[in-house]
């Protein structure tokens, strides 16, 4: 009884497949036709049901056939999964971030997501990056390796990215600029960690977390310690093949426990 | 009869170019949003019929009464006692100010960061796109928030505005000061129409307003049944014309509307299974043609039962005391109903939370959705009271913020969705 869950991101899609472990993961760019790239994916890949999420999940879920779940209920019930003592999960993805807190059976009982701009999001540290000229898979190293403290006031990409600049003018080094980027982005996702009201075990889900100094950074200021899974990208996907299984398992009843 | 209009619009100087734009925009939002839904009260047909007509019959009553000597009124506020404006043989119409579409014409004018309420009024001035606006011989603004305190300053330059002055706490002195401001009202409006206002008229306007409050609460209470036998769109949709429709009129057609869905709710039939989540919404004001936020909850499964705002309870919950025989004790009774509306300009404005909690009992709600606009300070900040309440009740709450654009409308599925698969039983 295989599963299968797709969460469509708007940078990168993750399809995990799943029966009672995590059989297989893909990651992948979304691009301009997330709808065909997922067609293509699941095109000869063998499951019995799928659920889908994401940003893209109402234009690919009808298409496939699929079952469609928020991605705060997807990363909720992956947390859980992979760490059944989580209460918090932070997710950092392409163009949001959340905070959902599990009550102590597992359901969602509050969440904060950021409302519309992608302020504090990894689209945020993409443009950055590409202002500072590295690899996003770069950024992260490059601010733990700074020498100095400057400050970014803003968290808005159009205005930090002229706020980047005239640091760039003023001499400053890219590294001191790329931690003064990941504070301000840690600033805003510890106020709405904090708002919701963090409980530990908290996990760390999405793209952003495979950013350490963005880890080190969000726990420094919650006075805690984050846990980063093994894959943080696929949670999400993993939330809705878990819940495909439970479809098949519970004669295509929803059911809300992972 | 487009040629009628065509030549209606030219007199009144709207910009012609730009206003078919706006309505060619409305006709595809207004089929998406309304005429999609199944299963609507035909009671809904006149509603869809103004919509449709939304700048036509009316504005050439309007026109009519004006050619015959009367005046007509505008506003933008439910704290405006609009009973002084019937009692004076003018015409009081509530303006919309609900669109996008008016917002970038506002913006070559006043600051961005103002609430997108006031800048799609302001646009509508600027943009010369609002056959009401036009139609009005005098504006009546309120000292509700700073925002539109000052945009009315600007609006003055254009077209005549007066301002009323609402107080900011609810103390005695702030009351005898709105009973003032009242009285200066009266007089302001004496003086447009050229009218004395007396006990009599003044009696007949209180009546008039009374019966359409009357058959909005009939409305209101009836969307208290499970199933509900009316959609939150369609119950909006009817709340919103009741700003600018002729108030008899009006009242009438709302009452047949709610004829019809006693009759539904005698048969149990509703728009929604009766295990649909049951939304309450409070917050900003919802003017024509925002539906955002309802289109978004209503197509994601729930249903709106009601909604605490000022396009909503707080339009009709209270009446005028109807018993009073004398202008003055008359004017007292308008002056106390028009304080006790719960409004976030008031400090402090507890009663607010009180409302709300109340009325998610008898709305039998399963959550509440928080809605402000963006930049409404007021709204926005009270929001955090009304979480710590709610969360002691044990009432589901979603706090959104928002303006009428569509650019965030991904996020604000997701978190609705999200926040109905956690209320969901």
């Amino acid at each position: 009884m295989i599963s299968a869950g797709l969460d469509v991101g708007s940078r990168t899609i993750k399809i995990v497949t799943f029966d009672t472990i995590v059989r297989d993961s893909i990651i992948t760019d979304t691009g301009a036709n997330p709808l065909r790239r997922c067609q293509e994916l699941m095109s000869g890949r063998n499951f019995e049901r799928v659920v889908v999420t994401g940003y893209g999940r109402h234009l690919v879920a009808p298409a496939l056939g699929g079952e469609v779940i928020s991605e705060i209920r997807a990363f909720a019930i992956g947390a859980e999964y992979l760490y059944p003592d989580c209460r918090t999960v932070i997710d950092i993805g392409g163009q949001d971030c959340k905070v959902i807190l599990l009550s102590d059976n597992g359901e969602v009982q509050k969440f904060e997501m950021n409302d519309r701009c992608a302020a504090g999001t990894g689209k945020f540290l993409e443009i950055m990056a590409n202002t500072l000229e590295v690899k996003i898979s770069e950024l992260g190293n490059l601010a733990m390796s700074a020498s100095k403290t400057v400050r970014i006031n803003s968290l808005c990409t159009v205005f930090a990215e002229s706020e980047v600049v005239s640091l760039i003018a003023r001499g400053e080094l890219p590294a001191d600029i790329a931690l003064a980027l990941h504070d301000a982005i840690a600033t805003r996702i510890a106020t709405m960690a904090r708002r919701v009201g963090i409980k530990e075990r908290a996990v760390f889900a999405g793209g952003a977390a495979l950013n350490q100094c963005l880890n080190r950074l969000v726990g420094d200021k919650l006075n805690i310690e984050l846990t980063v899974p093994r894959e943080p990208q696929i949670v999400g996907a993993l939330g809705a093949a878990i819940i495909a299984r439970n479809m098949l398992s519970n004669n295509n009843e929803i059911k809300t426990e992972a | 009869m487009a040629n009628d209009n065509i030549q209606m619009w030219t007199e009144l100087n709207i910009d012609l170019k730009s206003h078919d734009m706006l309505l060619n925009a409305l006709g595809p939002i207004f089929k998406e949003v309304y005429l999609s839904q199944k299963n609507r009260p035909a009671g809904m047909g006149f509603y869809d019929f103004v919509v449709g007509d939304i700048h036509g019959i009316r504005v050439k009553e309007l026109r009519e009464h004006a050619k015959n000597g009367g005046k007509v009124v505008a506003t933008y506020c439910v704290f405006v006692p609009e009973e002084l404006v019937w009692a004076a043989d003018a015409i009081p119409v509530g303006l919309c100010a609900g669109t996008q579409f008016s917002v970038p014409m506002a913006e070559e004018v006043l600051p961005r960061n103002t609430c997108a309420l006031i800048k799609s009024s302001f646009g509508f001035k600027l943009g010369r796109v609002c056959p009401y606006v036009q139609a009005s011989h005098l504006i009546v603004g309120e000292t509700t928030c700073d925002g539109k305190k000052k945009m009315f300053e600007i609006l003055n330059q254009y077209q005549p505005v007066y301002v009323m002055e609402v107080p900011n706490k609810k103390t005695e002195r702030s009351r005898q000061l709105w009973h003032g401001e009242v009285l200066a009202f009266k007089d302001v409006i004496e003086k447009l129409t050229g009218n004395k206002i007396a006990a009599k008229k003044l009696g007949e306007a209180i009546d008039l307003v009374n019966q359409r409050r009357l058959a909005l609460q009939r409305l209101y209470n009836l969307r208290k049944n499970r199933p509900v036998p009316i959609s939150g769109k369609d119950a909006l949709l009817a709340t919103q014309v009741s700003f600018y429709d002729d108030a008899k009129r009006d009242t009438q057609m709302l009452n047949a509307l709610c004829d019809e869905l006693d009759k539904r709710v005698a048969i149990h039939q509703g728009v929604a299974p009766a295990k649909a989540p049951r939304i309450l919404i409070s917050g900003s004001p919802m003017a024509i043609p925002n539906w955002k936020l309802h289109h978004i909850i209503e197509s994601s499964g729930a249903v709106v039962v009601c909604e605490e705002s000022c396009t909503g309870t707080r339009f009709f919950s209270d009446l005028v005391k109807p018993t009073q025989q004398n202008l003055d004790e008359q004017l007292k009774a308008i002056a106390d109903r028009y304080m006790n509306i719960h409004c976030a300009c008031f400090t402090p404005n507890d009663e607010r939370p009180d409302d709300v909690v109340r009325l998610a009992k008898e709305y039998q709600a399963d959550g509440v959705i928080h809605y402000n606009l963006q930049f409404c300070h007021t709204y926005a900040n009270e929001a955090h009271k009304m979480g710590k309440r709610l969360e002691k009740e044990g009432i589901p709450l979603l706090r959104i913020e928002t303006d009428y654009s569509d650019e965030d409308a991904g996020q604000l599925r997701t978190r609705i969705e999200a926040f109905l698969e956690m209320i969901r039983k």
